[in-house]
């Protein structure tokens, strides 16, 4: 015991303060844990914040699909009791939603995108989407004619501004604008906060619902996206056509006599002579328009990507659909993931084996060469290691072609016709050899350390014993060896799989890898969702690889240089 | 592995047969760096030796690709980002790998496996899925296409070096050293400038030289994150060996070459010193 510490009576060691040396030591350990963490935090927060929120956005993506509901929430809503296999169109109520859904999307510009998004499950989809939007307006304008023959007034912004709002002392309704901000908001993913000067009335929104709506939803548009002042402009053309549909639907009349706000006198004249307006059902129209809206299978595909996430891009990354029936096979042309996924893993597997061929006897030779020769000829390994991924491809792009020196040479020995050179590149033979030349290090660094640590009187003593040179490389050595081979192969398989450059320009049509496919649907097909399922799959498989090189290797025996 | 003279006719053969095999293989990894090196001096625009270059006619030489490459707006641009960007990458990471690096090599520190695993995460993860979702959640933040998106995921990238690195000075690193300095009323500041950074500088500097490599070959992710602004001069050869190729391209793949000589050397030595060091350190 030190002049430090004491004992109490019942046994108790204390520090020198007077507490207990438990609790002391305890709160020591705890301010050593927090030191430590504290002086981890930054870059913990730093590399979820730059890379694991970047991983698990695109492993979100590859299921997401929120742009359906939130482009078409009434249609996706309504179209839920329909059952796809009675064979019969959803009815009129389905068509109705959709129109005025579509008209909102349309003038957010943001119906192409849904149509694209579709065209991925059904081709037809796009221009289906873009051919209808075009012509939205045209039901409107109809109707829009043959009100303003009933009274030109129905052409007056401020006349609608007073029927419409709550501007004279009449009970506002809440909720109605909100609820369309919120539903530009999810549509365009802009900011649609603010003040739109107009307050729908409650009674007028209870007897003509859909035209409250769709007035509400242009207020909207209008103020906020246009800048206008909603009591001066004369409200877009779907607000017609749902004055037209409050004006038809049962029990309308009464409702409207009963009415006695602002603009009660014309609403029931416009009641009076609703038999003036032209009796087309939204069901007509859609149909009048293209007749794709009366193919089931249309319908099929809205409602199975209706749901916020689906499968759908999974599926069709293993080759699968999502179609309105269930879960199908790809039709035969079109089957092509499944096939890339084995000529990525296949070439890997070459490319591994050639490492292995190649590698296995620079690292025995390094490392039964004396200490002084083997690290000079170690510095011709760790050159390459060293060297530009894109000076390697460029070096290979520079031999392999055609007209390139390798050609040249063997035209020059005679082993190759002048006029008959060979294809080194643009296809797998391309790939193939400059991977291996890229991983090569990759194989030969675990090995060397490998092989560095087996005992040289091993062999010796199995020579000794009578086994012939080869018998004691292949009992002794080789076996010893194993883990070496192990570790760069995996090694090298997961940096294979997952490569994109060197594919991308000396692979041509045949010699690329799925890699190179997820860049296509970033960069070029847009198919982002699908970009990221393949992704998926690809982290998935390198991450058990790497968890099989962990349990075999030791994540702690990564080596550099 | 020398022969004895005892060695049968078969074994000679084997013996020097295994030596040309090897020196084959040897000649298949580094023939293709060495030959783009006289290519570049071609002074015509082909990609193979020409009859003049075989004959070792001076005419046949020139220095037109690499004038091109110093003249070229397009390969200029490209080379002032990579010069831009790498050394800011390198920096963001070492200074916070390095710290990190400490924190980790304490004693007590929760969670250990679980934290290594994430940070050692960028290395594992293929770069194609890295750029992707990086892709995705940049242009979501604001961050796609500019040099601060491009900074932050090439210091990612660049950290899992730097941990590896710094990790493996440190188990060298004689503990009671901060002790000491502690004991002599030194801070803990002043304890890692005057004695800890000093001994692990050589870590430090090699994980350094790694996160900024790693950066300055880097393509994948610039593709995909950056934009044309930032296209630094991986960016540039991809897209021309791409689309047009030019011989300008072998012209700086022979700088890079050089520039790679530099950096392998230079880690080289360190790795030296520092198991120099360690040899001399007790226990």
């Amino acid at each position: 015991m030190t002049d430090n510490t004491a004992q109490t009576e019942n046994g108790l060691v204390l520090a020198a303060d007077g507490r207990p040396l438990k609790t002391s030591l305890r709160r020591a350990l705890r301010a050593q844990k927090i030191r430590a963490m504290l002086l981890i935090a930054p870059l913990l927060l730093f590399i979820l914040v730059t890379f694991i929120a970047p991983i698990a956005d695109m492993l979100f993506r590859s299921v997401e699909n929120q742009i359906v509901g939130d482009t078409l929430p009434e249609t996706t809503a309504t179209l839920q009791d329909w059952e796809f296999t009675s064979g019969e169109l959803p009815d009129e109520d389905v068509f109705e939603a959709l129109y005025y859904d579509m008209f909102v999307a349309v003038e957010a510009r943001r119906h192409t995108r849904l149509g694209s998004r579709l065209n991925y499950e059904q081709t037809g989809m796009s221009s289906l989407f873009r051919g209808t939007g075009r012509s939205l307006d045209d039901l409107g304008d109809d109707y829009f004619d043959v009100f303003e023959e009933i009274d030109p007034v129905w052409g007056d912004a401020g006349f609608w501004y007073s029927l419409m709002a709550a501007d004279n002392g009449e009970d506002p309704i809440d909720g109605l604008i909100a609820s369309q901000q919120a539903r530009l908001e999810t549509l365009s993913s802009d900011d649609y906060s603010g003040e739109i000067g107009f307050e729908p009335a409650a009674d007028i929104a209870q007897i003509l619902p859909r035209t409250a709506d769709a007035y509400a939803a242009w207020a909207t548009f209008a103020a906020l996206v246009d800048g206008d002042t909603v009591s001066e402009e004369e409200p877009w053309e779907a607000v017609f056509s749902a004055l037209a549909s409050d004006l038809r639907r049962d029990g309308a009349g009464a409702a409207i006599a009963a009415y006695s706000g602002d603009g009660a006198a014309e609403l029931q004249a416009a009641y009076a002579a609703r038999d003036q307006l032209p009796a087309i059902t939204y069901t007509e129209f859609f149909l009048n328009e293209n007749e794709d809206w009366g193919d089931v299978a249309i319908w099929g595909t809205i409602q199975a990507y209706s749901p916020a996430f689906t499968p759908g891009y999974f599926l069709t990354a293993i080759d699968m659909q999502l179609t309105p029936e269930g879960i199908s096979a790809q039709p035969e042309n079109r089957q092509i993931y499944v096939t890339l996924f084995v000529r990525t893993l296949f070439m890997s597997m070459v490319i591994m084996g050639s490492c292995v061929l190649l590698g296995y006897p620079i690292a025995f030779l390094l490392a039964n060469l004396p200490m002084r020769i083997s690290n000079m000829l170690l510095i011709l390994v760790l050159l390459p290691f060293w060297t530009s991924l894109l000076v390697r491809t460029s070096a290979w792009k520079v031999l392999l072609q055609q007209q390139g020196v390798i050609n040249d040479i063997l035209v020059w020995v005679g082993l190759v016709a002048d006029d008959n050179r060979l294809a080194l590149i643009n296809n797998q033979t391309g790939t193939i050899i400059a991977m291996t030349h890229i991983l090569l290090p990759f194989m030969i660094l675990p090995l060397y350390s490998v092989m560095q640590t087996i005992p040289v009187t091993y062999v010796r003593a199995a020579k000794s014993l009578g086994a012939t040179d080869w018998t004691a490389f292949w009992r002794v050595y080789f076996p010893n060896s194993v883990p070496g081979i192990g570790a760069g192969c995996i090694l090298v398989f997961i940096l294979s799989i997952g490569y994109y450059i060197t594919p991308e320009l000396v692979g041509g049509e045949t010699g690329t890898f799925i890699s190179n496919r997820i860049a296509y649907h970033i960069s070029q097909s847009l198919n982002w969702g699908l970009a990221a399922a393949l992704g998926s799959i690809l982290l998935v498989v390198v991450l058990a690889l790497y968890w099989a090189y962990d349990k075999i290797v030791g994540i702690d025996n990564v080596k550099l240089g | 592995m020398s022969l004895p003279i005892y060695a049968s006719t078969g074994q000679k053969i084997w013996y020097y047969g295994f030596r040309v095999i090897c020196g084959l293989i040897f000649f298949f990894l580094i023939a293709p760096i060495v030959t783009i090196i006289p290519l570049s001096f071609n002074a015509e625009n082909f990609f193979t030796f020409t009859p003049g270059m075989l004959r070792l006619d001076p005419d046949a030489y020139g220095l037109d690709h690499y004038r091109d490459f110093f003249t070229n707006p397009s390969w200029q641009q490209a080379l002032r980002n990579s010069v831009l960007i790498a050394p800011a990458a390198t920096v963001l990471s070492v200074s916070l790998g390095t710290l990190a690096a400490i924190g980790l090599s304490q004693s007590h520190v929760p969670f250990r496996g679980v934290i290594m695993a994430i940070l050692i995460s960028p290395m594992i993860v293929p770069l194609i899925i890295s750029a992707a979702g990086m892709y995705f959640f940049y242009s979501r933040i604001g961050l796609q296409g500019t040099y601060l998106g491009v900074v932050l995921a090439h210091a990612a990238l660049g950290i899992p070096f730097v941990i590896i690195t710094v990790t493996a000075t440190l188990v060298g690193f004689d503990k009671s050293l901060t002790r000491a300095s502690a004991n002599l009323g030194a801070n803990p500041v002043t304890t890692f400038f005057k004695v800890q950074m000093p001994l692990i500088l050589p870590g430090v500097i090699s994980g350094g030289l790694f996160a900024f490599i790693t950066s300055f070959d880097e393509v994948v992710i610039v593709l995909f994150v950056g934009s044309a602004g930032q296209k630094t001069l991986p960016w540039q050869m991809f897209i021309g060996l791409r689309e047009q190729i030019s011989p300008t391209i072998l012209a700086v793949a022979t700088i890079l070459v050089a520039i790679s000589i530099l950096l392998l050397t230079t880690v080289e030595l360190l790795r030296r010193r520092s198991e120099r060091l360690r040899g001399m350190t007790p226990g």
